[in-house]
């Protein structure tokens, strides 16, 4: 710095000076996003990661399961019947036993999860071709071991069969396979959960990515700085919350394209209406993850107060629980939250192809709660150090 | 962009009050800054210094008080004022994980300058900063950091600079160029506002304020000050000076006994009564007594210790 040059007079237009100002916030954080490895790795790694992790557990044909059987005829035929479930690998006979009751215990108990039952007479029947049932009792209080196991025993049982009773090509089953599924009925679709991920990890994300945001300027010491210069609080707000709408565009195409090519989830609906309506969603968490911002005085509070919001988002929106079986108030709770609505419209779209015309009520809730979102939050912004 | 300006007087202020939980950090304070001067502001730490300043960008709002800065009213104005004037706050308040240059452009874009860039790459050349202009902010030494802090208060030409202890923990070659650079932007016509405790540093000020627990001590030239403290003061070197301070330490007539390097500096307002209280020592042999004016020091120490008295 020499004294004898004098300083660059610089033109200053005052016309379009939001958008400049809200440009000039949204590069800086674009900026650091970038200087931030961690955080940036975490944008695909925790999509990733999550979905593979349920997607997996989900999906991953059950092995070993274990299982009683309720022997109440010891035949040849039905201790080959035995083998050939073993034989599948899915089945892992434990217990084996001749009463009802232990049976039921057995499941009850969750000892076991699946149980095979062999009526007394059973050989006999068969070899009069009488076609008697062999009742698979399951446990689907886990839906997800449940159904998978269950879905696929009557091909497994009747190749193996095939091979070991010798009946003839095309084989036709000498006896029927019952399987009910104890507890839980009306297992969910595992199709359910991958739209429901979109949802959930979305929200999570984003609602700590806005929640950092203004403390961490306060805590750095910078936030001194930035109010010292002309720049208004909804400029600061767009500056921080569009960088990220980009990054959750990013998560929720992740998300939706491995559910896609790895889980096979189709996509009934239209593409765009699907994109748009994530889009809303992903600024509506990001305007409350920025007002919890304003509310906050440290960042470990910033956090705390988003896994407040993120509980009862993952335990009332209806993707941990079906949201028509909860209490009246829950269901309350859970309209005032952008899940919610937001689960609502994912799965409708992705599994039954809805419009828009179908989702308006739930797309204007998404857009309401953002816009309040916003308006709390320019509010609670203090421009001043007091 | 010019304000409703017409006078010579950049800040004027009247009977600024704030307070914090109960404690008053800022009493009554009025003071006037004269356009293209660069004004000290002295003070113990905790004096209200930061207080005052932030009250005068807009950054606190004062409970008490008046006044205009750029005339425009520090009360309704803010946002007027935010764009004319440049505050260097006490901590590096730039982002340490943004480049020198995007550091640079994000200032230039926040005011709108037309060409962000380019203002960015002037002040990147004019601050010596060439070929570090990729570093992280964070990166950059502390005499660095203060410089480019500097070159990014003064990016959008403000007409007032604030600066809050602009020069701690700096080197002194570091501090000398910035002293350099400041006077150089004072001779342009901007207006500098500086905070400090380096007496060096005051004795550049064209005016200095002394504000001590809040309250405006004393104002005016450095000259004007050490006149104003009728402070008369004793210089005196020679062997044993350990001993002769607190044997001299709450004489009547002794305000203050001050080692100095190898000096004492012995200073009291009233002369009669410092005469007769260093008398018996004045012939001693082996100490060296002589008459000297009031260094800037003296007159802030007395004033310090006297305001203590007063408002703690």
């Amino acid at each position: 710095m020499s004294a004898v040059e004098h300083p660059a007079q610089h033109e200053i237009r005052d016309r379009f000076g939001f958008w400049k100002r809200s440009y000039a916030m949204l590069i800086k954080e674009f900026i650091q996003l970038k200087r931030d490895r961690v955080s940036f790795a975490m944008i695909v790694m925790l999509p990733v990661m999550q979905l593979l992790l349920f997607g997996y557990a989900i999906n991953t044909t059950p092995h070993n399961l274990p299982s009683a059987v309720l022997l109440q005829e010891d035949s040849d035929l039905a201790r080959s019947v035995l083998k050939a479930l073993e034989n599948t690998k899915y089945f892992r006979f434990l217990y084996e036993v001749h009463d009802v009751e232990d049976f039921d215990n057995l499941l009850k108990s969750g000892k076991v999860l699946f149980g095979v039952e062999i009526p007394r007479g059973f050989e006999r029947a068969v070899r009069r071709g009488d076609k008697p049932a062999l009742l698979v009792a399951a446990d689907a209080t886990d839906p997800v071991a449940a159904s998978a196991a269950l879905g696929s025993l009557g091909m497994v049982v009747q190749t193996a069969l095939a091979h070991d009773l010798y009946i003839g090509d095309p084989p036709e089953m000498p006896f029927e396979i019952r399987a009910h599924a104890r507890y839980n009925p009306a297992a969910s679709s595992s199709l359910n959960i991958v739209p429901g991920l979109v949802g959930t990890i979305l929200t999570m994300t984003m609602l700590i990515f806005t929640a950092l945001s203004v403390t961490r300027e306060v805590e750095r010491g910078t936030m001194e700085a930035l109010l010292s210069m002309p720049i208004k609080p909804v400029e600061v707000m767009f500056g921080k919350i569009i960088p990220y709408v980009l990054v959750g565009f990013v998560q929720a195409f992740l998300i939706i394209g491995i559910g896609v090519v790895l889980f096979g989830v189709p996509i009934l609906g239209n593409l765009f209406l699907l994109a748009l309506l994530s889009t809303l969603f992903i600024a509506t968490n990001l305007s409350i993850g920025y007002t919890i911002s304003t509310v906050v005085q440290n960042q470990l509070q910033a956090m705390q107060m988003a896994m407040m919001f993120f509980l009862p988002s993952i335990l009332l929106s209806g993707f941990m629980f079906p949201f028509a079986g909860m209490p009246a108030w829950a269901q309350y709770v859970g309209e005032c939250l952008p899940l919610t609505h937001y689960l609502r419209i994912v799965r409708a779209i992705m599994l039954k192809g809805a419009t828009m015309q179908n989702l308006r009520f739930d797309a204007l809730a998404l857009a309401i709660l953002m816009l309040l979102a916003m308006t709390i939050a320019v509010t609670r912004f203090r421009r001043t150090l007091d | 962009m010019n304000g409703p300006s017409g006078n010579d007087i950049a800040i004027d202020v009247k009977g600024l009050t704030k307070s914090f939980g109960g404690r008053e950090v800022v009493h009554d304070l009025s003071m006037q800054v004269k356009r293209g001067s660069i004004y000290g502001f002295l003070g113990p730490n905790g004096s209200g210094k930061t207080t005052t300043i932030r009250i005068l960008c807009g950054l606190l709002t004062p409970d008490s008080g008046e006044g205009t800065c750029l005339g425009y009213d520090i009360l309704r104005d803010a946002d007027k004022i935010k764009r004319q004037v440049g505050y260097m706050t006490q901590r590096f308040s730039l982002y340490q994980d943004l480049s020198v240059r995007e550091n640079l452009e994000f200032v230039a874009r926040l005011y709108g300058l037309a060409n962000a860039r380019g203002a960015a790459r002037d002040m990147i050349k004019r601050l010596g900063l060439s070929g570090r202009e990729e570093q992280l902010a964070g990166e950059l030494s502390g005499g660095w950091k203060q410089r480019l802090a500097l070159g990014a208060c003064t990016l959008p030409s403000p007409k007032l600079l604030l600066l809050d202890e602009p020069t701690a923990g700096v080197d002194p070659k570091a501090r000398r160029d910035f002293w350099n650079e400041i006077h150089a932007l004072a001779a342009d016509g901007l207006t500098v506002l500086v905070s400090t405790h380096y007496m060096d540093e005051a004795e550049r000020c064209h005016e200095i304020a002394y504000i001590a627990y809040g309250h405006l001590l004393t104002h005016g030239t450095v000259e004007e000050v050490i006149a104003g403290s009728a402070l008369s003061t004793y210089t005196v070197t020679g062997e044993n000076l350990n001993e002769l301070t607190p044997a001299l330490t709450g004489k009547p007539g002794v305000d203050m006994v001050a080692p100095f390097g190898t000096s004492l500096h012995v200073s009291g307002r009233d002369v009669a009564a410092l005469e007769a209280s260093i008398a018996p020592w004045r012939d001693k042999s082996g100490l060296h007594w002589h008459q000297s004016a009031p260094s800037l020091e003296d007159v802030f120490i007395e004033l310090m210790s006297r305001s203590k008295d007063n408002f703690q």
